[in-house]
């Protein structure tokens, strides 16, 4: 199993008026393919710096982050929003789906910006969606469907480009306990078919889902365990 | 590429729908602007063919020959105040220029006609038969004088239209009748088909032709026999026109023994540019035109560009979701100018609507003549197209540089 992750002493730094604030103090991960791990800490503790650098949506200050063994570090804008494209699906707490737009038109948007034709994606889309139990939902609007069932269309638009990363900030943050434990089953079915997946959280019951559990504290590792064997993986 | 133009297009469409009001609002500059632009440019363009129709009336290839102003014992005597050309003047010039087809010579003075009861001033014009031929005049029925009615110095008389509407009664036929012009009788022996309005707006079908050596002898009067009040020439190509033109000046100044350093005693003027003046007139309008639709188009701009500022705000979050999901600058670029544009275009569409609308009233209720050409649609087409694109350029640019995760974040 290779090493999808790797992070070496990575540092962010943000300038909030005339304060520097390190988000990250020299952090070090690795994180192999298959794995399923759980972020967690108190606010401001950098899990969503590192979960917006994990995602290809930011750059460390300093430090390396090695994605599949690309130096991140190094790519242009439309080289990340292309690795986002193609690697890397998200899901949010406040789901993020487009309003006044149908679940499929959703769920298509990533390979919009592909380029495919308008008929696969939408039999991409059609699927996605039938993966997640919304079958029939396809033109219905995000204000139409349940907390639930928009998170289960933010989870097909992620999936869509069947990425080998799945970043997953607070996704059962908005849902009840019914919807959440839904939404958790389908992201360990994911898992289980070798996708990648970090999930940043505050609560134990849900990254009790997770086979590992790692907790930062002040932009550094605080514990890191693995909770659970993984089927597939090796321990670091 | 075409996949994701026609959604961005759909996308747009949708977004437009939706704030439909926001939308109508915001497009109704272009509508005005591009609406304004076809009705008046059709409009103005009704009225150049007009004014080329009655340039057009004059003749083909003509050229006018008036005598020039003449200083006496210090008294400027104004245009045509000497008696500097001649009938002699007229014959020479035929036979000295090749390219000249026609020469032709008219004298005129505005007196009384009179048909048993009914009486008219009109203007009495002596004319040579060349002049005829030469100003394109056709009879709507009867016929012309002859070189033989010239020499004999006959009595006979072509009437215009407007001068047989006020001598004669409805139905009467002129022609054969006698008419008196300062109590000598001419027979009608023609009547002219009508031509309207003359580019400066006389009526040019209140005429009454009679030989000219009639005129001179029994009805004008003359000091100097053969003096002409204006000549004519035509050519037969209108490319030889400015040669024909030196020719005369050069033969004429011969004539009249004018030195080097002395101005010419007559005026040459040619059909062309008589029809310029009218170009000038009808280039200011069009400046005039331009002035106005580049106003328009520019606050029609403006309102497109501050709508869409306020769309990138609002939509900030679903900018932020599209990149995550891969959206490159480009993208997110191309978007809201494909939004910029389909809303300056659906304005340009239903401006030009509007503007045809408003042009076939005018032509309805003022009875103005209109003429909405396929360019001008073209050209109001594609400035609406690039007003989108100018004034979408920047809140455009503007979503695509927005940071990510800031735009994710965003309340």
């Amino acid at each position: 199993m290779s090493c999808l992750i790797e992070c070496n002493d990575m540092w962010k730094r943000y300038c909030v008026g005339d304060v520097e604030v390190n988000a990250l103090r020299g952090l070090t991960l690795r994180i192999q393919q298959g794995e399923f791990v759980a972020v967690r800490g108190a606010s401001g503790s950098g899990k969503s710096t590192l979960l917006s650098i994990l995602g290809c949506l930011d750059q460390p200050s300093r430090g390396q982050y090695r994605l599949d063994g690309i130096d991140v570090g190094q790519l242009s804008v439309d080289q990340l929003a292309d690795i986002r494209n193609r690697q890397i699906g998200f899901v949010f707490q406040n789901f993020n789906l487009i309003p006044r737009t149908s679940a499929l038109e959703n769920a298509q948007l990533p390979l919009f910006y592909r380029g495919l034709s308008l008929s696969e994606q939408r039999a991409k889309a059609a699927a996605a969606l039938k993966r997640v139990g919304l079958a029939g939902r396809e033109h219905h609007f995000p204000a139409q469907l349940s907390g639930g069932q928009q998170q289960r269309v933010a989870i097909a638009r992620a999936l869509i480009t069947a990425p080998r990363l799945l970043l997953a900030d607070e996704p059962t943050g908005n849902l009840d306990t019914e919807s959440s434990r839904e939404i958790m089953s389908i992201l360990e079915g994911l898992n289980r078919e070798g996708i990648t997946i970090i999930l940043v959280t505050h609560e134990a019951d849900i990254a009790a889902y997770a086979h590992r559990d790692i907790f930062l504290k002040d932009g550094q590792l605080l514990t890191d365990r693995v909770t659970r064997q993984a089927p597939g993986t090796v321990e670091v | 590429m075409p996949a994701f133009v026609w959604m961005t297009v759909l996308t747009a469409l949708r977004v437009l729908r939706r704030n439909r009001l926001r939308a109508g609002l915001t497009m109704l500059g272009m509508v005005i602007g591009v609406g304004a632009v076809i009705a008046m440019v059709g409009i103005g363009e009704g009225a150049k063919r007009a004014v080329q129709a009655q340039i057009a009336t004059i003749g083909t290839n003509v050229i006018i020959i008036w005598p020039g102003a003449t200083t006496v014992s210090g008294v400027r005597m104004g245009q045509g105040g000497a008696v500097t050309l001649t009938v002699a003047d007229a014959l020479d010039l035929k036979k000295k220029i090749p390219l000249l087809a026609e020469t032709g010579w008219a004298r005129r003075e505005v007196m009384q006609i009179v048909n048993g009861n009914r009486n008219w001033n009109g203007p009495i014009n002596g004319i040579s038969p060349s002049y005829l031929t030469i100003r394109d005049w056709s009879f709507s029925s009867g016929g012309p004088f002859t070189q033989a009615d010239l020499d004999s110095a006959a009595r006979v008389a072509l009437l215009g239209q407007t001068i047989v509407d006020n001598l004669f009664d409805e139905g009467e036929q002129p022609v054969g009748a006698v008419i008196r012009i300062k109590n000598v009788p001419f027979r009608v022996i023609g009547v002219l088909a009508p031509k309207g309005q003359s580019a400066q707006g006389s009526d040019q079908d209140d005429v009454i032709f009679i030989p000219f050596t009639t005129g001179e002898r029994k009805v004008f009067g003359t000091s100097f026999l053969g003096s002409i009040g204006a000549m004519f020439a035509s050519t037969d190509r209108a490319e030889d026109l400015p040669e024909a033109v030196d020719s005369i000046r050069e033969v004429l100044r011969a004539r009249h023994r004018l030195q080097r350093e002395q101005n010419d005693d007559f005026t040459v003027k040619t059909q062309i540019d008589i029809g310029k003046v009218q170009e000038g007139t009808s280039q200011t309008l069009t400046m005039m035109l331009f002035s106005i639709a580049s106003v328009s188009l520019l606050v029609g701009g403006i309102g497109i560009m501050n709508i869409l500022l306020v769309s990138v705000t609002e939509r900030t979050r679903e900018i932020g979701v599209r990149m995550a999901v891969g959206a490159k600058r480009g993208h997110v670029l191309m978007q809201f100018l494909i939004e910029a544009m389909t809303l300056s275009l659906l304005g340009g569409i239903l401006g030009i609507v509007l503007g045809i609308i408003g042009a076939k009233l005018t032509t309805v209720v003022a009875g103005w003549p209109t003429i909405i050409s396929l360019e001008v649609i073209g050209v109001a087409f594609v400035f609406s197209l690039a007003v989108g694109l100018f004034f979408g350029l920047y809140p455009a640019n503007k979503a695509s540089r927005l940071n990510p995760i800031e735009a994710l974040r965003y309340e």
